[in-house]
């Protein structure tokens, strides 16, 4: 099997429509027979991106590239930025605004769980020009 | 035990069937924070809530719960009810508190 591609525009302007892109490449990786512990790791772990991608730096685009024995997630936006990655990992420790609380997220848990649920992830940032998360989950 | 076969038998009201008649629930998590409920629920259980967004059906069917117990007398909006029925996800309501439903639940697995 060749690579399989997708791509995503993750829209910064409604949280609401946060996990299309997730829900997306959930049921194409069902329809591909992934089994159903890749696909959940791969469904949570770009969830939680896409949120973050919303909360902190108004969208963003995703590219998924799916071989036979991995599936690489790229999730990169031009926000604001993150200051200190090594702080930003520690569980519970977030910036998320009041209204983002309210609606069950913003506790720190969002980049924890993506490193929980990936094999690999790194993380690229520079204040003031955007992020990019790079996750991969084996096959 | 179904969803549905749970709701009925504590006269829960099921405000989406989705796929509730089928498939089984094996255990719950009740939690409001939804980050946490996507690290720790797992597959098949039973999502015990009060956090009534869109988001919450997002995250129900990423997780891949059986279903979503809605408790405190919470409701869903009509945008929310319409996603969870597009997506599959069974949804019930009820005025009691989470505890109370993760208590009868609980014993209905046998776990207490």
């Amino acid at each position: 099997m060749s690579a399989l591609h997708w791509t995503y525009d993750v829209d910064g302007s409604d949280f609401t429509r946060a996990g299309e892109a997730s829900s997306n490449l959930k049921k194409k990786l069902r329809a591909l027979g992934v089994s159903p512990d890749v696909i959940r790791r791969v469904s949570i772990a770009l969830y939680e991106g896409e949120i973050n991608m919303v909360i902190h730096a108004d969208g963003g685009k995703i590219d998924v590239e799916m071989t036979p024995d991995r599936i690489e997630m790229v999730l990169r936006d031009t926000g604001k930025g993150i200051p200190d990655i090594e702080q930003a990992m520690q569980a519970g420790w977030s910036t998320a605004a009041d209204e983002v609380r309210a609606l069950g997220f913003g506790a720190g848990m969002g980049l924890p769980n993506m490193k929980k649920n990936t094999d690999e992830m790194k993380i690229e940032s520079t204040v003031g020009v955007g992020t990019t998360v790079y996750m991969t989950v084996r096959i | 035990m179904t969803p549905i076969e749970f709701a009925a038998k504590y006269d829960i009201e099921v405000a989406v069937l989705g796929n509730g008649d089928t498939r089984k629930i094996n255990g719950g998590y009740c939690g409001d924070l939804l980050s946490m409920v996507m690290g720790r629920a797992q597959e098949d259980n039973a999502f015990i809530t009060v956090m009534a967004n869109i988001n919450t059906i997002a995250v129900a069917v990423l997780a891949d719960v059986s279903c979503i117990i809605l408790c405190e007398g919470m409701h869903f909006d009509k945008p929310s009810l319409l996603k969870a029925r597009e997506q599959e996800v069974c949804v019930l309501e009820t005025k009691e508190t989470s505890f109370s439903i993760a208590v009868k639940l609980g014993k209905e697995l046998g776990l207490c």
